[in-house]
């Protein structure tokens, strides 16, 4: 499925990225590597900098220094032409959704194939419906506006939409956070079955245990500004680091631990 | 089973007419009926001219066999599968046997993948007797919606003065920081503007009075002019309009967000009745400021057609001032800063109502700053024209 093949391709690759705002220092030196069809997972306490590292690499943001080379290209000498094919290869999730508020979730999953297709709106509209069957939404929700949904459809319909394009590429910032457990594992199973039919690689932010248990390939644990450690479950969680026992052997983390897979 | 995995090294521009983007091609098929070569990669952003050409041959292709072949096809994403679909779906209701040719494992995998997912035919378009009254529907919810707001308006009118009637029987509870705070945002803040627009009227009403007063000789009658119409009509009207714009404006925004992101809700439930904490301290500001800032832009704007009467018509500043005193009746200068709070009454009123009606998607908050501006310019321009009729049959 995703990490068989001999030499894993490197489909984004942080190296010794600094990040500051003002006199906050969030990332000092942070480097990390995501490969080719693997869900990885972004995990650190609250404030540690996750999102941010996020959106420097959708191009939302530039570090002071270090480089960032996503499907390719380094992020800092991007031309303008390349940073708009960059920005149709992935799909992403906000924390809070983000779907365009005065329209309708079909015509927010249908925004960027009506921009960047010529393709007959009926084959649009198709499109668009399809999506959200995928992303386990009623149809009738296709002509509700972002404030008539809930929590957990909002997330589906902003995951329709970062799936609009058949991105190679999925961001998600704390896909399941405010979802109640049986929401979120179904929204953990759902990202699982889209990584496998679709090929998708997804990187999410994420400090829910379970989905680092559940559906996360690798992950780096962000802490002390920098990566405190990166690699599958196994080989993390033995690590000595005081955050690392803390977050996986603190109370909400040991039984998931003892009792857990 | 990845479906679509693309090597990261192919080329990421296609040209326009490169060999990348998805063709089709209608030929005659060897044995039977037509044949439909297809090419390229299929994927989303190049399907422009598969897509013209599908347009132009579908309807042609009735009753009769057609091929799809595929083997020429390098890659396909879920929109190049929908894209075929959608035209076999249509092919198929005009009569037409379908064969596939040359499809990748990946593609058939995909295809199965679509299909699980495939939205059924949509219903039926709207009929043409339903189309031909969807005007008169409009017209009816628009009529519908113009009492519903007339009524919420009274209701938001009955608790304001609810809430106003109480304070004024506690006038301690009165939020006086909160109208502090606003007689400087509203007030103060907006003293530069004022000074530039009533200035600038000043100078305008002399100009254009001194040509004609200087035809008669009449050059002095200019003090009567400025004195009477600055303070009586374009000071009170000048302002107020600023003030719609700027401050209007602003109460129908800043309560719109408050109301997005559910701050007025969290009021509620503390306890924080939004018409005392957030309504009355901005109508009793705007009440106090308004009657100032109009002081404030008479002076101004008298300034102003001084430095007129001065330069254009030789009359010095003693002579003008002399004047203004001996000749102007006060009660003009008491009428325009009278109409002071009923301009700010309704500027506020209307701002706030509006900012209340805002419901939770954010373009709502460009439609009711819109329709708070111009609903306070009219009702300003309205209370002064009743204004003028009364004070003129009072005789005043
Ligand atoms: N736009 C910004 N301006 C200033 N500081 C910011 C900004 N965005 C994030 N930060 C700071 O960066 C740090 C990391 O934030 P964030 O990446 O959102 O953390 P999290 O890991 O919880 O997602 C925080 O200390 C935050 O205050
Ligand atoms: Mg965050």
């Amino acid at each position: 499925m995703s990490s068989e093949t001999a030499a894993p391709t490197e489909v984004i690759r942080v190296r010794e990225v600094v990040t500051r705002f003002g006199d906050n220092l969030v990332h000092d030196r942070v480097s990390l590597s995501v490969r080719q069809g693997e869900i990885y997972g972004l995990m650190g306490g609250s404030g540690s900098g996750k999102s941010t590292l996020l959106r420097e690499m959708i191009l939302l943001l530039r570090p002071q220094s270090g480089s960032i080379r996503v499907l390719g290209k380094e992020l800092d000498r991007i031309g303008r032409a390349e940073a708009a094919w960059l920005r149709r290869q992935w799909g992403v999730l906000f924390q809070s959704g983000a779907l365009y508020s005065s329209l309708t979730v079909a015509e927010n999953v249908a925004m960027k194939l009506r921009e960047y297709t010529r393709l007959p709106a009926a084959v649009i509209d198709e499109i668009v419906r399809m999506k959200i069957r995928m992303v386990g939404l009623p149809d009738h929700a296709a002509d509700l506006y972002p404030a008539e949904l809930s929590g957990g459809m909002v997330k589906r319909a902003s995951l329709a939409r970062a799936l609009a394009m058949d991105p190679r590429l999925l961001f998600l910032d704390e896909p399941t956070s405010g979802l109640d457990p049986i929401g979120a594992e179904a929204f953990d199973r759902l990202i699982l079955e889209l990584r496998d039919m679709l090929g998708l690689t997804v990187v999410m932010v994420t400090h829910d245990l379970d989905s680092i248990w559940t559906i996360v390939d690798r992950f780096a644990v962000l802490g002390d500004h920098r990566v405190i450690a990166e690699g599958t479950l196994e080989e993390v969680i033995h690590q000595p680091h005081s955050i690392i026992r803390q977050f996986f052997w603190g109370a909400r983390g040991r039984l998931r631990s003892a009792h857990g897979q | 089973m990845a479906i679509r995995q693309p090597d990261l090294e192919q080329e990421a521009f296609p040209a326009k007419g490169s060999p990348l983007a998805a063709r089709v091609r209608l030929e005659a098929d060897p044995e039977e009926g037509w044949r439909l070569y297809c090419s390229g990669s299929w994927l989303a952003e190049r399907l422009d001219a598969a897509v013209a050409t599908l347009k132009q041959v579908a309807g042609r292709l009735r009753d009769t066999r057609v091929v799809w072949d595929f083997s020429a096809v390098s890659q396909m994403d879920s929109a190049g599968m929908m894209l075929h679909l959608h035209y076999r779906r249509r092919l198929e209701q005009q009569g037409c046997r379908q064969e596939f040719l040359g499809r990748s494992q990946e593609q058939q995998e995909l295809e199965a993948l679509l299909l699980r997912y495939l939205p059924g035919e949509r219903g039926r378009r709207r009929s043409i007797a339903q189309r031909l009254l969807a005007p008169l529907a409009a017209l009816g919810r628009t009529v519908l919606q113009g009492l519903r707001d007339w009524r919420a308006f009274l209701a938001f009118l009955g608790e304001n003065a609810v809430v106003l009637a109480q304070s004024l029987l506690h006038p301690l509870s009165l939020r006086f920081d909160a109208i502090a705070k606003n007689i400087e945002d509203a007030g103060v803040r907006a003293l530069p503007i004022i000074t530039l627009t009533s200035f600038l009227i000043g100078v305008v009403i002399a100009y254009q009075g001194a040509v004609q007063l200087q035809k008669f000789g009449a050059n002095i009658f200019i003090v009567d002019m400025i004195g009477i119409s600055v303070t009586r009509e374009l000071a009170p009207l000048i302002t107020a309009i600023v003030v719609a714009g700027r401050t209007g404006s602003s109460y129908t925004a800043q309560l719109g967000v408050m109301k997005i992101t559910e701050e007025i809700d969290a009021m509620k439930v503390m306890g924080f009745d939004p018409q005392r904490f957030l309504v009355l301290p901005r109508i009793l500001a705007l009440m106090i400021a308004l009657p100032l800032m109009i002081f404030f832009a008479d002076l101004v704007g008298i300034f102003g057609g001084m430095v007129v009467a001065h330069l254009h018509l030789n009359l010095s500043w003693s002579e003008f001032i002399h004047r203004l005193q001996n000749v102007v009746a006060v009660k003009h200068f008491w009428i325009g800063i009278f109409k002071g709070p009923f301009f700010a009454w309704l500027i506020a009123v209307v701002g706030c109502f509006r900012g209340l009606q805002v419901s939770r998607d954010t373009e709502s908050i460009g439609y009711y700053t819109t329709v708070s501006v111009v609903n306070s310019i009219f009702l300003v321009i309205a209370c002064d024209a009743l204004f003028s009729v009364v004070f003129t049959e009072l005789g005043i």
